[in-house]
């Protein structure tokens, strides 16, 4: 069973503030999902290897060379604060 | 019949002969753009034509706004002007429309949330190079559920897009857009993306035909990432010939994407033949349960017996792991999102958000800010959900207990396709449900995908194509499945099965169109 200070918890994790009326209505949800996805539970897969890729693909290498690539400009464009070609942000260091 | 309700292939057949031109498509697409999606809404954006979108300002003053697209506005003109980017010469210049996550260079693209506003990529995905190096002209980008977060299409910040056989219904989801697109003929073909179903399920409640192709057989390069381990880009077009060209376009090796398979691509189109004599086809037990819409179980047995008729055999074979497909889906699915979706963060794309009140205003306060107004409620909760299952502590109890499941149900694949060409199934249990209907119950919309999930989690192809309609005039989709990189396998069947029944020439009648549902 979820509780509402775990929910926070996991909210500040994924660096998302919810709102109270978030907390609880996640807190209900997240729970009854929870319960569903404790279903796995029933499996016993002490000696199943895990899948986390299912091509057999392994180490994909390239040569290591120099390529047109963007321009910092270009790259920083896109941002919502772009200055002199850095991402601006909020000061960082006290 | 009007140029934009013909298929690709019939198209291309009259543009060989000089009796079109693709500006004739191109403007027949566009004007019944303007026509019906004022009331389908199945695009965003469109593209090279002025297609207002108030919805996203100056990042600095964003906070919360609703959502205020508006369609149409003086220059909203049917002009063709060929897309710059393509190739003149090409040999498929028909409009196709794309799934609002794949990238165009230059042009907006949102996934379908706030937190994206304003993004305009700077290059193109490797698909929309490939559809431009063979001449296609992209029309506009359709509607998703919020990051490909959904199973209806109602997800996404510009509203939900509405089911063209019936305006109370969903497309399905999450390329509900670009299925819904096509039913209407608003579209040529389109591209879409397929995480746990993402491009069948909308193909079978729009009546199209839709492809997940094996995981690897199409670059995910510039596709916006949900799950990197489940995602695939595929083809959604109105027959199996259509998507077989298309997919001949798009599939292949690509540099750029590590994942994308070294395995040459066949001619799809050599697979189109009315032959399945010999094949032989598993109709996996664990499927057929309650649930199931009576008419769905009705159509997919009369689907059986056509490819009985034809020369397949079926036999019944086990998938003993299904019942813990949704369960393993909801957690490598949310798990690799939470980790794909932490770069949304207000610092290098999209809108950026202050605290309003805030004493200090420090860089996470605005990642906060930025993230809880940007993404919408089931955002929020797969977020929330993966970083859940991948925390300090439930990471083995969760996810990696996930991983090994998902081992499980690959090899049930496996052993069936030692013996057997294909498997068939439903799409889905049931028909378009209704706007609204599960909206407020994330656990029912995830059981709606029950069918098409575990080929995500196999890797396996799989398409989706019209079998029959319900009593009340809804599309009901066929599901073929097949071993890695036996795509030929799937369009041979899938093209047998369409030339012996009618169902592809369906075409929405011009009445559904007529009334505008009062519900919002």
């Amino acid at each position: 069973m979820l509780s509402k200070e775990e929910v926070r918890y996991i909210a500040g994790l994924s660096r998302i503030h919810l709102q109270v009326d978030e907390v609880e209505y996640l807190t209900r949800n997240l729970a009854g999902i929870l319960d569903y996805i404790d279903h796995l539970k029933k499996l016993d897969v002490s000696q199943v290897p895990p899948t986390s890729h299912v091509l057999p693909i392994k180490n994909v290498y390239r040569r290591d060379e120099v390529k047109p690539s963007f321009s910092v400009q270009n790259a920083v464009k896109i941002s919502p604060h772009a200055y002199k070609g850095f991402f601006k942000v909020p000061q960082v260091i006290e | 019949m009007n140029l934009n309700q013909l298929t690709a292939h019939e198209l291309l057949d009259q543009l060989k002969s000089k009796r079109i031109s693709p500006s004739d498509i191109y403007t027949a697409v566009v004007k019944e753009i303007k026509r019906l999606d004022p009331q389908v809404k199945a695009y965003v954006r469109l593209i090279n034509l002025s297609f207002p979108n108030a919805l996203f300002g100056n990042p600095d003053e964003v906070t919360t706004r609703p959502p205020t697209k508006t369609f149409g506005g003086d220059s909203f003109g049917t002009t063709f002007k060929p897309d710059s980017e393509s190739n003149p010469t090409g040999n498929f210049p028909l409009p196709i429309s794309i799934k609002d996550n794949i990238c165009i260079k230059g042009e907006e693209i949102t996934c379908a949330s706030f937190i994206l506003g304003g993004f305009h990529p700077p290059y193109n995905a490797t698909v929309i190079e490939k559809i431009q190096n063979n001449g296609g002209i992209l029309v506009g980008q359709t509607n998703m559920d919020e990051f490909a977060f959904g199973s209806s299409t109602e997800n996404s910040y510009f509203g939900p897009t509405r089911n063209p056989w019936n305006l109370e219904c969903v497309p399905g989801g999450s390329s509900g857009g670009s299925a819904a697109a096509l039913a209407a003929h608003e579209a040529i073909w389109a591209l879409g993306s397929d995480t746990g179903g993402s491009i069948r399920q909308p193909a079978s409640f729009c009546g199209i035909v839709g492809l997940k192709p094996t995981y690897g057989r199409v670059s995910r390069y510039g596709l916006i990432a949900f799950a990197s381990s489940l995602d695939q880009i595929g083809p959604l077009t109105k027959d199996v010939t259509d998507n077989a060209l298309l997919l001949n376009i798009i599939a292949g090796h690509d540099e750029r994407d590590s994942t994308s398979a070294d395995v040459s691509v066949p001619d799809y189109t050599k697979s189109l033949v009315n032959d399945v004599k010999g094949f032989k086809i598993g109709i996996p037990k664990e499927y057929f349960i309650e649930g199931m819409d009576p008419e769905v179980k009705k159509a997919v047995g009369e689907a059986i017996e056509v490819l009985k008729k034809n020369g397949a055999t079926f036999k019944e074979v086990s998938l003993p792991h299904t019942e813990y497909a949704v369960a393993t889906y909801y957690i490598l699915a949310t798990a690799e999102a939470s980790s794909n979706l932490a770069r949304f963060d207000g610092v290098r794309y999209g809108i950026r958000c202050q605290p309003k009140n805030s004493r200090k205003g420090s860089i996470v306060d605005m990642y906060e800010e930025t993230r809880s107004v940007g993404f919408g409620k089931e955002a929020k909760r797969r977020i929330m959900l993966g970083t859940y299952a991948l925390s300090s502590g439930y990471y083995e109890a969760y996810y990696v207990r996930a991983q090994k499941v998902r081992t499980l149900i690959k090899n049930d694949f496996d052993s069936v396709f030692k013996e057997f060409d294909a498997i068939v199934t439903p799409t889905s249990p049931t028909t378009a449900f209704r706007i609204g209907e599960k909206a407020g119950d994330p656990l029912a919309m995830y059981l709606s995908d029950i069918y098409t999930i575990s080929a995500n989690l196999a890797g396996i192809p799989a398409i989706s194509l019209p079998c029959g309609f319900s009593k009340n005039g809804l599309p009901i989709g066929l599901q073929i499945l097949a071993k890695p990189f036996a795509e030929e396998m799937l369009f041979q069947i899938a093209y047998s099965y369409e030339q012996s029944t009618p169902w592809h020439n369906i075409k929405i009648p011009n009445h559904k169109f007529q009334t505008i549902p009062k519900s919002q």
